[in-house]
């Protein structure tokens, strides 16, 4: 290579590592600002590295499966509430994990089911009976990456029914419209 | 070690090249497309939450896996382009780039018609989606920079540079569903051991996914062959190609 190359070589070469040197600065130090949600655990307890907790009041996303058995829906409204936990591999709910109840007025997204990993967003409150919950304005599903035929899947127990929702529900979301 | 490669540093070489390419890579890509969109679309079982609407996966993952190896093989022809002064690498970086801008936004764009039904939003700032707009801000900049000098040197090496900034973001994009939590579900097909999807709806993928590699390389030949006669117009063998064509 003759050095003309050489040195053009050099500069390419130097403004690519310090370019790869700064963005991985930047992004280890903004790392706990680009995680889209608190989980259940860190919630309760702080963040791993840092110990940040979100105050009561404030406007959080929390992200968890939900706890099988712990959705209520209320008959005569949209008006539900749900238990988070973690989400940990393999997936398995004790009553000792940390978990978080999410109150919610409206549709739910067609993904939501018990054990679904659920993306609620809203404000972070304090009922003495069951300990920490969100008031959500909105509630995502948040869908796991794996894909399976119909067949297959009842095969491996697992199962999807879509939320349904009777006209007295339906009807009450009409009257609560702003 | 390069000598093959250096007859294709001549335009006319590259031209003959992509033209005896171009039939070849068509066949390929319409067969591809054709037997694995039809496969994809009609034939792979329903999904057992999302039922149909996750056939979008067919068209949203290698749109979205191609708008990165697109980038990347730009930041490629960009950093030879800067080193070596190729100027046939600056036009196939000028080629490859409305190619990729167009493979991301529709990768951000059946990925939002997805996220609505199945997610319950159209969009959500996450890291891998945020990282995929700005991808596209990339290209748009990177098509920008090459129209913006009258010099198609100077533009190229302003194009590049910018090319080889935004190479960042490829890993960013690829591995934001590992270092960050986000909305967007982690990979299916491309990880290590065994891929989360069964075989029957697999396999159309993996046709898909090669016919739009091809369709890529069809299209990239196409605007490839365009760029280098735009750039030798004034050259004796251009114009004889014109000439031998008009006469016809």
């Amino acid at each position: 290579m003759n050095p003309r190359r050489k040195k053009r070589l050099a500069i390419v070469g130097s403004i690519l590592i310090g370019i790869g040197a700064v963005s991985g600065l930047v992004l280890y130090a903004l790392s706990q600002n680009i995680d889209l949600f608190f989980t259940p655990s860190e919630i309760t307890q702080g963040k791993k590295e840092t110990g940040l907790k979100p105050s009561i009041g404030q406007r959080i996303r929390i992200g968890g499966l939900v706890v099988p058995g712990t959705v209520k829906r209320d008959p005569e409204s949209l008006k539900v509430s749900f238990k988070l936990s973690d989400m940990t591999m393999p997936i398995e709910f004790k009553d000792s994990d940390p978990m978080v109840t999410v109150y919610y007025e409206g549709i739910l997204p067609d993904l939501f089911r018990e054990g679904q990993g659920i993306v609620a967003n809203g404000t972070l409150a304090e009922h003495p009976p069951t300990g920490l919950s969100i008031e959500a304005s909105e509630v995502l599903a948040k869908h796991d990456e794996n894909y399976m035929p119909a067949e297959l899947a009842e095969a491996a127990g697992q199962k999807h029914d879509k939320t349904t929702y009777s006209e007295k529900q339906l009807e009450s979301k009409k009257t609560n419209s702003y | 070690m390069w000598k093959w490669l250096h007859p294709y540093a001549n335009p006319e070489v590259s031209y003959h090249f992509t033209n005896k390419l171009l039939p070849w890579l068509s066949a390929l890509a319409a067969l591809f497309l054709g037997i694995g969109l039809v496969w994809a679309l009609l034939f792979a079982p329903a999904d057992y939450q999302q039922g149909h609407s996750f056939r979008i996966f067919y068209v949203h993952v290698p749109a979205a896996s191609l708008s990165m190896g697109i980038y990347f093989a730009m930041a490629i022809a960009a950093f030879s382009s800067l080193v070596w002064q190729l100027k046939l690498a600056d036009a196939s970086a000028a080629a490859m780039a409305p190619v990729g801008a167009a493979f991301t936004a529709i990768a951000l764009i059946t990925g939002a018609a997805w996220g609505k039904p199945m997610w319950g939003t159209w969009w959500i700032w996450d890291a891998r989606l945020t990282s995929e707009l700005i991808l596209l801000f990339l290209y748009l900049g990177v098509i920008a920079l090459h129209n913006a000098f009258e010099d198609k040197n100077l533009a190229g090496k302003a194009a590049g540079i910018l090319t080889l900034v935004g190479v960042i973001n490829i890993p960013i994009i690829k591995y934001s569903v590992d270092w960050w939590n986000t909305l967007h579900q982690g990979s299916t097909v491309s990880k290590l051991g065994k891929p989360s999807m069964s075989l029957d709806m697999l396999w159309p993928f993996i046709i898909c996914f090669i016919g739009f590699s091809l369709l890529v390389g069809v299209i990239i030949c196409l605007r490839f062959r365009n760029e280098i006669l735009a750039r030798n117009s004034i050259r004796p063998w251009v114009r004889e190609l014109v000439q031998q064509n008009t006469v016809k």
